[in-house]
This record gives structure tokens, C-alpha cells and sequence, in this order.
């Protein structure tokens, strides 16, 4: 391969006639396309001189096919000059700052010079309009200045005074290009203009570049008609008004006629560079639809540069719906064999390969099993032409196969693919997995790599690549693997580890003391990589038993020591370590569980303490390995016990439910004690608020802590027995919250923080009095979502669930906003092989990183060293 | 008590000061054997030197991501009463959006005012600073009667109120006309002291107009005359063993000037006024404060390198620049970059008749003419030498 050419810099100018004639290829007189054979018109718009697009035709520029001619500019001599639209601003400022008599600068040689500074002085601004003082006369020549009016979208016209009377009299493009071509070279350096590569009177257009055909191709319907891209029509429109423009003003037609024809030919060219200009009515196409111009083209989030340009489009990509494994390793992804099939890897035959790659290449392109041999699907030879590999030719072309040749061969385990979920917010959005070819049709990911995903399995699909050469492969393994990526760099902490029901498992297999039978041992650990048994813990008529901590100690380094506490811990004052009876004290001694419950804190992702120990102490490959073995362990752990959640899980007993009646009975009668304290006026503002504003504040306090108590006495029914509490005790899903709710009361809707209070006059609904400010007018839900809720409350629920859906629809596309803002501001930033933070341009932003040059992502949570691990991992005690 | 040869070891590692802290206050009180010690301190220091950053590394788009990924789990609920029951803030996404915008003025401006040490333990003497920054209508001091007869609006100030916030009644008869004069350009009036009976009289210029000694009684009510104009409300809250205040509304210059006020960690939420006040890096500090504490009050986790280094880009020229069209990404080099990012065909036009060259140097215009970018493994020049033999 030859190396690539690089692009050194892309300079910026202006066209000037004389270019635009030099680099067109053919003039353009004719407005008409295509004659009724389907023959291009010579010099009409399509001409072939201009590129072709019709496959078959030759260009009779380079003489080349229509799939490789680039195209090829015309022009089009335009009857008298009109203004560009897009330099309308630049050309009322040099009107404004220029005497209209001699060209030059408005301004005195010294009022420049302290404008725009001298030759050595770089710290001056580029002359503007406010340093022209208005109406002076010219310091060069003398001549009294106009004032100039302009008038969107291309108007300019200079007012005089005429006895006392303003007159405006109007200023042709012709009258701006004379005066414009007037302005001296050295005037136009302090106005900010290269007068090298941009003249101001080139902003005037007298010759108009007609872009080739193979820009704005023209497409064939099914009815055989053909229909002209939108630049096409515009270009038909400017050449017909050319045409007559020339027509008439041969003929000697009078002023009048000319100046409309002048101006329908500026509108022409006005909406052909831009058809969303301000003050002028758009060009439509006869359907209405406004024509998409040059402008246009380029603009927006599909335009060329944001659509076409920043955002590229690629082969051997695929997208399904995900499934979830736990079988599968963190850093595997299944691909179905439908897809692995399709999918293919160059591979270079050489004298050390040909023989794999033949029988590669005899396997053909279809593979019946899953397990079956990789196949190929396309062998290259060194002249580039491609063999395509099919039932009746296997044999044949695998003996032709030398060194020299590429082979195509299709995906097998083991090879490195990119996998991606949109939105991709952060780089962990993208990484790279190893296949393992799987039966049926969607991509299989092991649920614990969901969290840098974001990825659930409701119907998501996501996206795969295959990197096509060794380099990309190598990056891929080594920058952007799985293990690579269980730190985050946003805190320096893991954010692959345990969900739900691996949290929720691990979390009933180590809470409190259980001991298991050899064979519930066994079948706990089968699928990790475990040699032997541990010691027994106990021996009881006869049969062996082993503790589920040291069940839990097997996947677990021998060397780690650490000490924390669950997150079931309450943060007691003063802590019974070993003797907490909710088991929450974590000690891990030589890679043994010696006491407390695993669960979020221990192992899940985003908190995972151990997984952070893991990868400190032994590497992210060890870490990933730990992962792998504990999502295995935890989803047998939950299947031995078996683990479901339904309606009779919220079955509370009488006394409960009277309780739960109680306190909602009391609550009620608090608020409509204060709002008969607050009726009398005898209520005591809090400072800085309204008696209003306290009343309510007051009855939303008392509602939510009658809401809680509700969720206390439901939670003290309801033990680790249930489901949903080991759900929301371990961290895996859900709060006692939502317990609460579900079991006891569902508490106070709200919109904006405050109680319902939109609805009617003086009431939230017709089924209250005017005026009521009990807890039931305002959305107070006292029932349980298993309860049920009466026809009021459903409706008040209904009101504060539509503003959470509200608020989820704002805030993505502004938070995405945001983030494309940022992205744009801090994309070329870098670190320097000094340690400085600069732009690609060489800027320095920060002298060290971060003010200690530590990496986010190896930072143990923000600090540059985990101390506390070190030395506990060495005393062995907590620290 | 860590034993000499210890500290004296740690003191020479080289690490960062805050390692070798954490390192005394973990090792302080255990008996550690000398074997043990130079483990940790050698593992400490292994450690040290794993987590420095790599060069190349794109630290700006992990930056931009980290901010930015967590925004989708953030509150839109533009109020939420932070800290302090009583007063109001912006938090969550808005809250982002405007430190990031640069505002000028944010949309709940909020100052936390320290005092200095006699004032901070005193609730009395604390309660009197407060009072000469919130700012006071006339008629908190007194009463404004109206009489329609005489054509004239008569102040009666109440002594016993002057007493209690600390003012003399004649301060308050003399600056509520001038204040009206001069903080609210209306000129169209006469006033008259009457110092013995602590009474102010105002005669609008005009006696025919009721509607105009209405607009004068009006002014005159409202008229501050003791307290800091833009400081609408201060709450008076005892944290952590001293008394400090928070207020509604931010005006760090005229504040810094009230006796009491400790200067040195008295703050404001308005970035833009700290730049003024205090200077770039102030301002700098603030962003990296207040993006941290929006983000760590959502309870969201963020290394504070990633905030640093969006302060010290918006902080780079001096001057509080904006992320986003007005400001950075407006005023990149490039201009395929700028085009690409918003006003496409402007950036397009004003590039060619300015003679500007892209020298294609950052990521987006490199991505644009389909060449590898400058950064990570893309900036890497390695060609290997063929040896010669």
C-alpha cells in the first residue's frame, strides 16, 4: 500500500472572475436539460463537458466513466453584475468606510495606526464601522460622504439632500462594483481583507460558476420521467432570465424593464447561494415545498458538513437486538451465525498460512453449526479482482490460492470486534469484545458490562464492527477492550460489576450463616475455574458441610485483605463490627470472607469496592476474571434458592393495615388543624415567606412524614423473607420506597415541588368544595398501589406522572446540547510529552494536568494513590 | 505516634503532599514492623507513578464526556432549596447549562457571606451585618401616609425599629430623598425634615396630578435606605459552630465593604461579578465550585480534574468565555472546525475574504478530510529503521 498522501493546510479565498473563466470548461448559454432523444444539450446544463452521470456515457472533459469523473466546472456570463448575498454586510461596511469618490479609507494614515496598531504592534483591531465618524468629508480627497441605506436583502441606496429634502437614490450592483474596484489594496488590510486572494468588487458576481452535473444528478422515476435536482431548477431560472436580460437590453428596452429584469435576476441568484434569506420570499418547487440551495446543502445537522463530512458512514457494521447471557464472559460478545457468516476479515495468504487459509477457503461461505469451522466468503487476488466463493467453486479456487492472495475470512471466536450502543455519551459507549459465535438472532452480552451501555433488554439493538486490519485489531485489544474499561474515568472507580439479580443473589448467598452440602457446593461453583474444595467448616451426622462465605472466598484473590461496610450498614454510632445483626461488616482476610454480606457496595457496578481492590492490586484481567466468576456464581446462587416477586409479596396482616389507617386518619387531621389555625390567622409566617407559603409547606411536611411512617410499619411486617426487600436492602433494584408505596400509601403528587393546585376555579376537581385545602383536594394519595386507587387520586397521579415525562423529554435534548457544546470546545485538547495540557495548536491550558498530572481513570476515586488499601492490604486490620 | 524513622522516610518519598498525609493519618498509632513499612512505602510509590497520565491523551473529550453523560440523569426541577429552607436556588441541568453559558447574571444570584471571627460566634453582632446589607424599603421603618388634602406624602419613622437595626432616623430622613433622587431617577418632587418628631414630608412638584403623588408614595415606600440595592433578602444560619449568612440576590463589591464580613471565603454564585471583583482566577475557582457542587448535590461522582480543566479553557484569555458559539468553539483556529459546529456558511464566507488558512491540526477538520487526528495513538511518529547490515 502506498502511504497516504497528507493534506497539509486548506487555505481560504475568494473567486475571482477571471478564475471562475479559467477553471469552467464549457460557457453555459442554453437553459434547456435534456433534448427528447435523452441526449444532453450542448452547452445547456447538463452538458457533457461537464461531467456525466448516465453509466455508459463518456465525459468529454477527461474522458472518463461516469464512476470516475469528479466533474467539471461551467459558466454562465451574466448579463450585468449582481451581489452576492452572503457579503451584503461586508459590502455596506466598505461602502461605509470608503469615500465614494477616490476609494480610499475614510480615515487618516495615524487614525488607522491607532486603530489597527503599526507593523510590529499585533495587539490592534481590524477597522469597523464605529470608527468612521458618520457624514465626514473624505481626509484624502476632500469629497463630502454620503450616508448609505441598506435594505434587505440586497438593496443599497445613498441618501442625498436635495433642497432641503432627503432623496435616496439607489445604487446598482453595477454603481458598488465601480466604486468597490475604486478601494486601493493597502486600504483593504486594516479592514481585515487579503486583497490578494479577495478583492471586494469579486463579491459583486459578473460571471457565475455553474457547479457539474455530477453534483446535482438528476433521478429517473419509475414512470421513466426524469426529475432535475433543486440547483439544476435554479440554474434553468437564472439562465432564462439571463437570456432575456441580454435579449432586452440589445433591443434598447426601456429603464424601467431593465431594472426589473435586473432585480428578478438578483432574486434568482439570491435564493440559488441561500434560500433562507431574511426579506425575501423563498424559491419553491411547483409542489410548494421550498428548493433545498447551496446553502442549504451545507447547513444543519444533515448538511454536508455536520451530516456528510464530520459524520461517516462505514462497511462491515451490523445491528440486532441484544439478549442477555451470564454464561458469556464480560469481555465476550455472542454474535449470531447469521451475522458471523456475513461478516468477513482480510487475511493475507503467506507461506505460514496458506494452508489454514485453503481449508478456510474450501469451508465455503455457509457454516451449519455454530460450532463448525469458520468459512471465507470472498478470496482476492494480487490484481485486486475478487473471487467470490460459492458451493460449486470451493475446491477449485482454494488451489489457486498462493501467497500474495487475500482471503475474506468469516468471523470466528476469538476475534476482536467494536460493539456500540447509541447514545454513545462516553468512550466506554464503544468497546471492544470477543466473539463467540451463538445460535439465534440477536447479539448476546453478559449483563454485567449493561452499565457503561446504559443498555437494557426491552428491545435495544446495538451495533458491531469488525476492524479490518492488524493495527486496528491491536488498538482495539489493547485501548479499548472490556477490561480495559472497567474504571471510569469521570470518578476512577469500577462502573462494570453486579446488577440486580447478581446483587440480589450474592447478596442471600453470604447474608448471615448458612453451610451447604457438598453437592450444593459443587453446583454453586461449576462454572468458575475452581481445582479444589476447601477445607469443611462442619461435620453433622455424617455429611460434610462448607460455609456460603467460604463458598464466596473461592473466587476470591488469596491475597486480598480489606474491611468496609455493605450498604446495608445504618451507620450506627458506635459500630459492633463482627456482631452487627444485619451482617454489614465486610472482612476480607487473605482473600477469605471472614464476616458480613456482599452486596452493591461490595460488587455492583459504579460502587463495587472489591472490584476496585481486584483491579488495584492485580490488574483489570483479574478484575474481568472476577466479574466473569461471580455473575456465574450469584445467578446459581439465586437459582438454589429461587427468587420471584408478585402481588401476595405486599399481603400485610389487620393490625397493619389498621395501623397504616391510623396514622393516615391522624395525618389528616393534622392538616385540617392547621388549615384552621391558618383560617383564623393565627399562623406564624416562617421568615422570608408568605402564611400562604408556610401553610403549605407545613401540610406537605406532615403528608410526607405520615407517608414514611406508613412505609415503616409496612417494612416492619415485611422481612428478609420478602423479595422486594432483599431487593431494596442488598442495592440490587428498587428503595423501600417503593415498597412503601406499593404496601402502604402512595403519598403526595406534586408538580413543580408544590401540591396539585391547577384545575378549576378555587379547586383541583369539581368533586371538592371551593376552597378545600385538605390533603385530599391536593393530590394526597392515601391508598397503596395494591390497594388501589379511587377515581380522584388516579387522576392526580396521572397529573404528577405527566411531569416527570415532561421532564425526561427536555432534559435529553438539552443535556445532549450540552454536550455537543463541550465536546466542541474541549476536543483538541491534549497532553504534551511535558505534562502541559495544550491545544493541538500548541496553546498551554494547564501547566500539569489536573494540577498533579494524575489520570482520572487509575485515580482511586479522585486521589492519585489508594493509601488506605495499600496499607490495609499489608497490616490486615482496618485502618 | 509514627515512629521518626518513618515520618522522616515519608517525608523524603516522592510523592504529593496530600499521598503523604493520608499516609501518616493511616499509619498513625499502628504497629508496624519495618518490613511492613517499606512494603507500604514501596507499593504507595509504585502506585504513584502507575497513575500518572499518559501523554497524548485526549483529556478534553473525557473531560467533555464526564460532564456531559451524567447531565442525562439530572433534575430538570429548575428550584430546590439547597442548604438553607428559605431561599431559592437553581440546580440541576439549568443550573449546568447557565455556569457553562458564562452568564452574566445567573437566574437565582446567591452569596454565602462568612464574618469574621468577633461577628461569627455573636448571634447579635452577626444579626447587625446582616442588617446593613439586606436591603430596606422606607417603609419597614415607619409609617407612609398619604394625605390627599396637603398633597404630600408624610413619613412618620419609627425610633424604636431604627434602634433595633442600628440606624439613626436622621440617616434614614436623609437618604431616602437623595436615594430617590439618584438610585431611582425620580426628581419631580420636595421633601422637609422635621428632626423632632423624626417626620419627612415629600410634596410632588406637581399639585394638580393625583396620579403623580401616587407614583411619588409609591417611590417613597419603596425607596431603599439602608442595606446593599441588590440584595433582596439575608437569611441568618449557624453551621458548623459560626454564624453565616445567605442571601438572595449578590453584590460581592459593595458587601466586601460592610465591617464584619471575612473577605477571604465570602462567596458568591455569580461567576461573571467574582471575574470582576476578584479577578480571572477567582473566577476560575468559582466555576470549578459551583459546577462541582451542582453536580455532587445530584449525587452525581465527577473527578474535579475534569471540571479544572473546563474552568481553566473558559478562564484561558482573561476573560470568562462561554462554551459554546460566542465563545470557545467560536473562536477556535480552525474554520472547517467552526463550521461544522454552528453558522456553517458565515464562518465559510468571512474565511475567504480574510485569506484564512485551516492548518488542519485538531479533530474535527481532520475528520473532515479523512486523515487520522492528533491525539492518543494518531500523535504517536514512530517509523522503524530498517538496521543496516
Amino acid at each position: 500500500m502506498p502511504s497516504p498522501k497528507r493534506i497539509g493546510k486548506i487555505e481560504f479565498g475568494l473567486l475571482s472572475p477571471k478564475e471562475i473563466r479559467e477553471m469552467s470548461v464549457r460557457k453555459i448559454i442554453w437553459a434547456d436539460t435534456y433534448d427528447d432523444d435523452g441526449f444532453p444539450y450542448p452547452q445547456g446544463l447538463m452538458d457533457l463537458n461537464l461531467g456525466v452521470i448516465d453509466p455508459g456515457l463518456r465525459c468529454k472533459t477527461c474522458d472518463q466513466k461516469a464512476s470516475e469523473c469528479p466533474g467539471h466546472f461551467g459558466h454562465i456570463e451574466l448579463a450585468k453584475p449582481v451581489i452576492h448575498v452572503g457579503y451584503t454586510r461586508l459590502i455596506r461596511k466598505l461602502l461605509r468606510v470608503t469615500c465614494r469618490s477616490c476609494g480610499r479609507l475614510l480615515l487618516s494614515l495615524d487614525e488607522v495606526a491607532k486603530v489597527f496598531g503599526t507593523e510590529d504592534d499585533l495587539t490592534g483591531d481590524q477597522v469597523s464601522e464605529k470608527d468612521v465618524k458618520k457624514e465626514r468629508t473624505c481626509p484624502h480627497c476632500g469629497e463630502q460622504q454620503l450616508k448609505i441605506n441598506f435594505e434587505k436583502p440586497t438593496m443599497f441606496s445613498e441618501v442625498l439632500l436635495e433642497e432641503g429634502r432627503k432623496v435616496e437614490h439607489k445604487l446598482t450592483p453595477a454603481d458598488i462594483r465601480a466604486r468597490l474596484e475604486k478601494i486601493p489594496n493597502e486600504d483593504l488590510i486594516p479592514l481585515g481583507m487579503n486583497p490578494e486572494v479577495a478583492r471586494p468588487e469579486w463579491t459583486i458576481l459578473t460571471v457565475l460558476p455553474v457547479p457539474p452535473v455530477t453534483m446535482r444528478p438528476s433521478i429517473i422515476l419509475e414512470n421513466g420521467q426524469r426529475s432535475e435536482d433543486d440547483l439544476t431548477h435554479k440554474l434553468v431560472d437564472i439562465i432564462r432570465i439571463n437570456q432575456r436580460f441580454k435579449e432586452n437590453q440589445d433591443a434598447g428596452a426601456p429603464q424601467l424593464i431593465i431594472e426589473d429584469l435586473w432585480e428578478l435576476l438578483q432574486y434568482h441568484v439570491t435564493t440559488y447561494l441561500d434560500n433562507e434569506v431574511a426579506g425575501c420570499p423563498p424559491a419553491r418547487h411547483r409542489s410548494g415545498r421550498p428548493l433545498k440551495t447551496l446553502s442549504q446543502r451545507l447547513k444543519g445537522k444533515d448538511g454536508r458538513f455536520r451530516g456528510s463530512l464530520s459524520g461517516k458512514r462505514v462497511n462491515f457494521s451490523s445491528r440486532t437486538v441484544i439478549s442477555p447471557d451470564p454464561n458469556l464472559s464480560v469481555t465476550e460478545v455472542g454474535v449470531p451465525r447469521a451475522v458471523a457468516n456475513e461478516m468477513t476479515i482480510p487475511v493475507r495468504v503467506t507461506s505460514y498460512n496458506i494452508e489454514q487459509l485453503k481449508q478456510i477457503a474450501r469451508n465455503g461461505p455457509s457454516r451449519p453449526t455454530v460450532n463448525g469451522p469458520c468459512g471465507a466468503n470472498y478470496v482476492i487476488r494480487p490484481d485486486n479482482r475478487r473471487l467470490r466463493l460459492a458451493e460449486g467453486n470451493l475446491d477449485t479456487v482454494a488451489e489457486m490460492i498462493e501467497p500474495g492472495w487475500t482471503v475474506e475470512r468469516q468471523l470466528r471466536d476469538g476475534d476482536v470486534v467494536l460493539f456500540n450502543r447509541q447514545p454513545s455519551l462516553h468512550r466506554m459507549s464503544i468497546m471492544a469484545h470477543r466473539v463467540k459465535v451463538t445460535e439465534g438472532k440477536t447479539f448476546r452480552l453478559n449483563p454485567a458490562v449493561c452499565p457503561p451501555y446504559n443498555a437494557d433488554f426491552d428491545g435495544d439493538e446495538m451495533n458491531l464492527h469488525i476492524p479490518q486490519t492488524e493495527e486496528a485489531r491491536a488498538e482495539a485489544y489493547i485501548l479499548i477492550s472490556v477490561e480495559e474499561n472497567i474504571l471510569s474515568p469521570r470518578f476512577g472507580g469500577p462502573i462494570i460489576g453486579g446488577i440486580h439479580d447478581h446483587v440480589s443473589g450474592i447478596f442471600m448467598l453470604t447474608h448471615g450463616m448458612r453451610h451447604f452440602t457438598k453437592e450444593e457446593v459443587l453446583y454453586l461453583l461449576r462454572f468458575t475455574n475452581i481445582e479444589h474444595m476447601p477445607p469443611t467448616a462442619k461435620e453433622e451426622n455424617e455429611t460434610e458441610y462448607w460455609t456460603n462465605k467460604q463458598v464466596f472466598s473461592q473466587i476470591l484473590p488469596t491475597e486480598l485483605n480489606m474491611v468496609f461496610r455493605a450498604s446495608s450498614c445504618q451507620n450506627c454510632e458506635t459500630c459492633k463490627k463482627e456482631l452487627c445483626e444485619r451482617d454489614a461488616y465486610v472482612r476480607i482476610f487473605d482473600g477469605k470472607l471472614e464476616s458480613g454480606t456482599i452486596d452493591k457496595k461490595a460488587i455492583g457496578a459504579f460502587d463495587g469496592q472489591i472490584v476496585n481492590r481486584i483491579i488495584r492490586q492485580y490488574g483489570m484481567r483479574r478484575a474481568a476474571e472476577f466479574i466473569d466468576d461471580l455473575t456465574k456464581l450469584s445467578i446459581r446462587a439465586i437459582m438454589l434458592d429461587g427468587f420471584s416477586f408478585g402481588i401476595d409479596d405486599e399481603d400485610l396482616s389487620k393490625t397493619e393495615h389498621g395501623q397504616i389507617e391510623e396514622v393516615l386518619r391522624n395525618a389528616a387531621l393534622d392538616v385540617e388543624r392547621r388549615i384552621k389555625i391558618y383560617e383564623e390567622g393565627q399562623l406564624e409566617p416562617m421568615p422570608g415567606r408568605t402564611v400562604e407559603e408556610t401553610l403549605e409547606m407545613q401540610i406537605m411536611q406532615v403528608l410526607g412524614k405520615a407517608r414514611d411512617l406508613t412505609g415503616q410499619i409496612a417494612g416492619r411486617h415485611l422481612g428478609l423473607t420478602n423479595s422486594a426487600v432483599v431487593m431494596a436492602v442488598s442495592g440490587a433494584r428498587g428503595s423501600m420506597l417503593n415498597l412503601t408505596q406499593m404496601a402502604g400509601c402512595i403519598g403526595q403528587q406534586s408538580v413543580r415541588g408544590e401540591r396539585i393546585v391547577r384545575g378549576y376555579d378555587d379547586r383541583t376537581l369539581p368533586h371538592f368544595r371551593k376552597g378545600d385545602r385538605g390533603s385530599d383536594a391536593h393530590g394526597f394519595i392515601k391508598h397503596s398501589y395494591k390497594g388501589g386507587l379511587n377515581p380522584t387520586e388516579f387522576f392526580f397521579h396521572a397529573i404528577g406522572g405527566r411531569e416527570g415525562l415532561v421532564d425526561t423529554a427536555v432534559r435529553t435534548s438539552q443535556s445532549g446540547y450540552l454536550q455537543r457544546r463541550m465536546i466542541n470546545a474541549l476536543q483538541d485538547l491534549k497532553v504534551a510529552y511535558d505534562g502541559t495540557v495544550r491545544t493541538t495548536g500548541g496553546r498551554i491550558i494547564q501547566f500539569q494536568y489536573g494540577e498533579d498530572g494524575t489520570d482520572p481513570t487509575k485515580s482511586a476515586f479522585g486521589d492519585p494513590v489508594d493509601v488506605k488499601g495499600i496499607v490495609e492490604s499489608i497490616v490486615k486490620e482496618e485502618v | 505516634m509514627l515512629p521518626e524513622k518513618f515520618g522522616k522516610k515519608i517525608a523524603a518519598a516522592g510523592l504529593p503532599e496530600k499521598t503523604k498525609d493520608q499516609l501518616r493519618s493511616f499509619l498513625e498509632g499502628k504497629e508496624i514492623t519495618d518490613a511492613q513499612f517499606k512494603q507500604i512505602l514501596d507499593r504507595v510509590i509504585r502506585e504513584y507513578q502507575s497513575t500518572r497520565i499518559e501523554a497524548c491523551e485526549a483529556v478534553g473529550v473525557i473531560a467533555a464526556q464526564s460532564i456531559g453523560e451524567p447531565g442525562t440523569q439530572m433534575t430538570m426541577r429548575t428550584f430546590h432549596y439547597a442548604g438553607v429552607a428559605e431561599i431559592n436556588v437553581t440546580l440541576g441541568l439549568p443550573r449546568l447549562i447557565e455556569i457553562m453559558d458564562a452568564r452574566k447574571e445567573p437566574s437565582t444570584p446567591t452569596m454565602t457571606i462568612y464574618l469574621e471571627q468577633d461577628y461569627a460566634n455573636d448571634r447579635d453582632r452577626a444579626r447587625e451585618v446582616s442588617w446593613k446589607i439586606e436591603a430596606a424599603p422606607l417603609h419597614e421603618f415607619g409609617d407612609i401616609t398619604t394625605d390627599m388634602e396637603q398633597m404630600q406624602v408624610v413619613v412618620h419613622i419609627n425610633t424604636k425599629v431604627c434602634e433595633k437595626r442600628k440606624i439613626s432616623p436622621m440617616e434614614i430622613m436623609e437618604k431616602s430623598p437623595k436615594n430617590i433622587r439618584d438610585r431611582r431617577h425620580y426628581r419631580d418632587f420636595e421633601h422637609e425634615i422635621d428632626e423632632e418628631n423624626s417626620r419627612v414630608a415629600f410634596t410632588p412638584k406637581d399639585r394638580e396630578s393625583y396620579q403623580n403623588l401616587f407614583q411619588l408614595a409609591e417611590h417613597v415606600r419603596n425607596v431603599i435606605v439602608q442595606g446593599i440595592d441588590d440584595i433582596e433578602r439575608v437569611v441568618v444560619r449557624k453551621e458548623t459552630g459560626e454564624y453565616i449568612l445567605y442571601t438572595e440576590g449578590s453584590n460581592l463589591k459593595d458587601v466586601f465593604e460592610v465591617a464584619g464580613v471575612d473577605t477571604t471565603r465570602t462567596r458568591t454564585n455569580n461567576i461573571s461579578e467574582a471575574a470582576s471583583v476578584l479577578g480571572i482566577e477567582a473566577a476560575r475557582n468559582a466555576i470549578i465550585y459551583e459546577a462541582l457542587s451542582t453536580l455532587g448535590e445530584q449525587g452525581i461522582l465527577i473527578d474535579v480534574r475534569h471540571i479544572m480543566l473546563v474552568a481553566d479553557m473558559m478562564c484561558m484569555d482573561g476573560e470568562v468565555k462561554q462554551i459554546g458559539r460566542h465563545g470557545i468553539a467560536g473562536e477556535k483556529e480552525s474554520v472547517l472546525s467552526r463550521a461544522a459546529f454552528e453558522v456553517t456558511v458565515n464562518h465559510l464566507l468571512d474565511a475567504a475574504v480574510a485569506n484564512e488558512v485551516d492548518e488542519l491540526s485538531g479533530v474535527t477538520e481532520n475528520v473532515i478530510v479523512g486523515q487520522p487526528i492528533q491525539l492518543g495513538t494518531g500523535d504517536v511518529k514512530l517509523i522503524a529503521v530498517k538496521p543496516e547490515n
